[in-house]
């Protein structure tokens, strides 16, 4: 299996991580690609997250804006929320599989951190989640919803206390206890296999919709949109569709307050060449190469770097990569409650701004698909907040 | 002739251990920094390590994490490395490794970073997330000089040893315990073994880091080694006595 995407990812990690990759490696590959793993892998998909999930005709949508036919990839109607699950569950069973007993896992916004204390709640596992300290002011009701689920939430105050200073903790963590933790690396980064491995679990989501669109117009879309942060929701709906050249994908990254504010968090747009989580790849970084606090009201976007297979198909060109503006996700986030009765999580509505802008200049004959990986009940009141809004 | 092999030579025929000290480079000036290495030297230490800070250090513990952010936010970076490192050596030959993460590596240029090594005169580089696998990036350009890429071994290293120094040069390093920089001296059970088994696969000096903090540690280590490495709690003792280089140089000698 190779280690790299192009020049990206490898496992630029210390040592004495090396032998337990190697071992997450060689059991990867032999217990996920076993009738066993896929067996029960989809057992869990079908009566625990509520799989398939549908590919909906947003019709509302579609005529409001006058050009492509809209389909949106309901992920926001699984178990917990979002796509998280479906990697949570695949990794816990490999962990299971690997006789550990217990797992830890970092957290920006806590919907990983949630997501991982479900699958441990359900497994009967042991479940800490390490998360900055400054996210931990900001997602109160999160840090909750994991206690509830039994899990133990740790503070992380090194560095500037946010989502990569806790994946820096876990994996420090990681490397002392291996023997008995698994890590559940939340996105498509991190030291190898952990980007291909988190890939292969998402990847039912574009598997699922390459049926159904079929089903449903008998052809493949035109254009597919998935906002990208670290990129797993992106990378699981993009994956199933590389080698189908006629349809473009288009990967949306957060804005934040615009790029030339530098308050933003686009890997492409700002980032250069870096190492950051065990990966080498595009990693926002100032003149003197510190990694920089990304910035964006999504907080499961802001991340200042991004899975090295996504940096691998921005450099070959087979994604195309923008960005939108906090303002421009709320304004999507409002538009689609308005236009079809769902409310999208923030960090979707970036790419449902960018189709609500590309969309009306497509003629009615084209399709095109937004993955829609989340649910927005748990930003109310960070949109409140930004509209100035008392609740 | 590389100065850490002429280091290692004398000590050899002293029947001596080395005692390697790291300091965080540019913590809190490189005035500082240059004090605490003459005062290192004046204290009996042998190499100094010079850590170059970085934002997400994998490596490191709070400690050294701590030094790192007051170097960066003191404006440290590699043309300061190079002043710093040329007044050193306007007087004096102590051994000087730099160890660096990778990710500065590559946003300075790999090249141009392996030229300012050879130029300022630097004896060693170590990258603590350059695992073997990764080497092709750096080690070429690095062999290309009379610098030395210095090796991790971990405990975990396991059959992997023998392919790690086997073309080892300089020294080297031992990773005493799986956790980072900065524990405390409860180390793993399987640390003799371990040290053993990589004396065995290398005629190369072995020496050992990672939650060093006394002479204890060093008289427990040396007895199998060739010499033990301490940081973390050098810059305790540099952070308690508000940077006094006596004290350093005091902590160096009671190590020895």
């Amino acid at each position: 299996m190779s280690k790299d995407f192009g020049i990206y990812g490898g496992q630029f990690v210390p040592e004495s991580l090396m032998t337990v990759l190697k071992v997450l490696e060689r059991e990867y590959e032999s217990y996920c690609s076993s009738d066993e793993f896929k067996n029960e892998f989809m057992y869990y998909m079908r009566q625990y997250v509520g799989r398939p999930s549908v590919l909906y005709y947003a019709e509302n949508m579609t005529k409001a804006l006058g050009g492509a036919k809209i389909y949106l990839k309901r992920e926001d109607l699984n178990h917990t929320g979002a796509h998280k699950i479906n990697n949570a569950i695949a990794q816990a069973l490999l962990a299971k599989h690997m006789g550990k007993t217990k797992v830890i896992a970092e957290t920006g916004a806590g919907q990983h951190g949630v997501a991982t204390a479900t699958v441990a709640a359900l497994f009967g596992m042991d479940c800490e989640v390490y998360m900055g300290t400054e996210d931990i002011e900001r997602q109160k009701l999160n840090v909750f919803r994991m206690e509830l689920l039994g899990a133990r939430v740790i503070p992380v105050s090194t560095g500037t206390g946010t989502l990569k200073d806790a994946t820096n903790e876990a994996i420090r963590t990681w490397v002392a206890r291996a023997e008995d933790t698994f890590y559940i690396i939340g996105s498509v980064v991190g030291p190898h296999p952990y980007p291909t491995m988190v890939r292969d679990f998402q990847r039912i989501i574009g598997d699922e919709t390459k049926k159904q669109i079929l089903d449903a117009e008998g052809r493949l879309p035109d254009r597919i949109y998935a906002c990208v942060g670290g990129g797993s929701n992106s990378m699981g709906i993009f994956y199933p569709f590389l080698e189908d050249k006629e349809v473009e994908l288009i990967g949306v990254e957060a804005a934040g307050l615009g790029i030339e504010t530098g308050r933003h968090a686009s890997a492409f747009a700002g980032g250069k060449p870096g190492i950051l989580h065990g990966m080498k790849s595009s990693i926002l970084q100032d003149n003197e190469c510190v990694v920089k606090t990304a910035y964006s009201v999504s907080a499961g976007l802001d991340y200042p770097g991004v899975g090295p297979e996504h940096a691998y198909l921005h450099d070959i060109g087979r994604v195309r990569y923008t960005a939108i503006k906090d303002d421009e996700a709320i304004d999507a986030f409002k538009a689609l409650c308005r236009y079809e009765g769902i409310m999208p999580a923030i960090e979707s509505s970036h790419a449902i701004a960018q189709a609500m802008k590309e969309a009306p200049a497509l003629s009615g004959d084209k399709v095109i698909v937004i993955n829609l990986s989340g649910r927005g009940d748990k930003d109310v009141n960070t949109v409140a907040k930004y509209l100035g809004k008392e609740i | 002739m590389n100065r850490i092999d002429k280091k290692f030579a004398e000590l050899k025929a002293l029947n001596k251990k080395a005692l390697i000290m790291y300091i965080s480079a540019g913590d809190p000036d490189i005035k500082k920094s240059e004090e605490f290495v003459y005062a290192l030297e004046k204290g009996g230490t042998d190499i100094i390590e010079l850590g170059i800070p970085f934002s997400d250090p994998l490596a490191d513990g709070p400690v050294i994490q701590e030094a790192g952010l007051r170097s960066i936010s003191g404006g440290f970076n590699f043309e300061k490395l190079g002043i710093l490192v040329k007044s050193i050596r306007k007087t004096s030959e102590i051994p000087l490794v730099v160890m660096v993460y990778y990710s500065s590596i590559i946003c300075y240029g790999t090249e141009k970073f392996v030229s300012l090594m050879e130029e300022i005169g630097i004896d060693g580089v170590i990258i603590p997330d350059l695992p073997y696998e990764e080497y092709d990036e750096v080690k070429p350009y690095i062999d290309k000089t009379d610098i030395y890429m210095i090796p991790l071994v971990a405990v975990t290293s396991g059959d992997r040893v023998p392919m790690l120094v086997k073309d080892a040069k300089g020294f080297v390093y031992c990773v005493s315990s799986l956790g980072v920089t900065g524990g405390n001296s409860n180390f793993d059970a399987r640390i003799d073994g371990f040290l053993s088994e990589v004396k065995k696969n290398t005629d190369t000096p072995v020496c050992v880091g990672f939650g060093i903090s006394k002479k204890a540690d060093c008289d427990r280590f040396n007895r199998i080694c060739d010499g033990c490495i301490v940081g973390s709690a050098l810059i305790r003792t540099i952070n308690s006595s508000g940077g006094d280089p006596k004290a350093v140089e005091d902590f160096a000698r009671s190590l020895r």
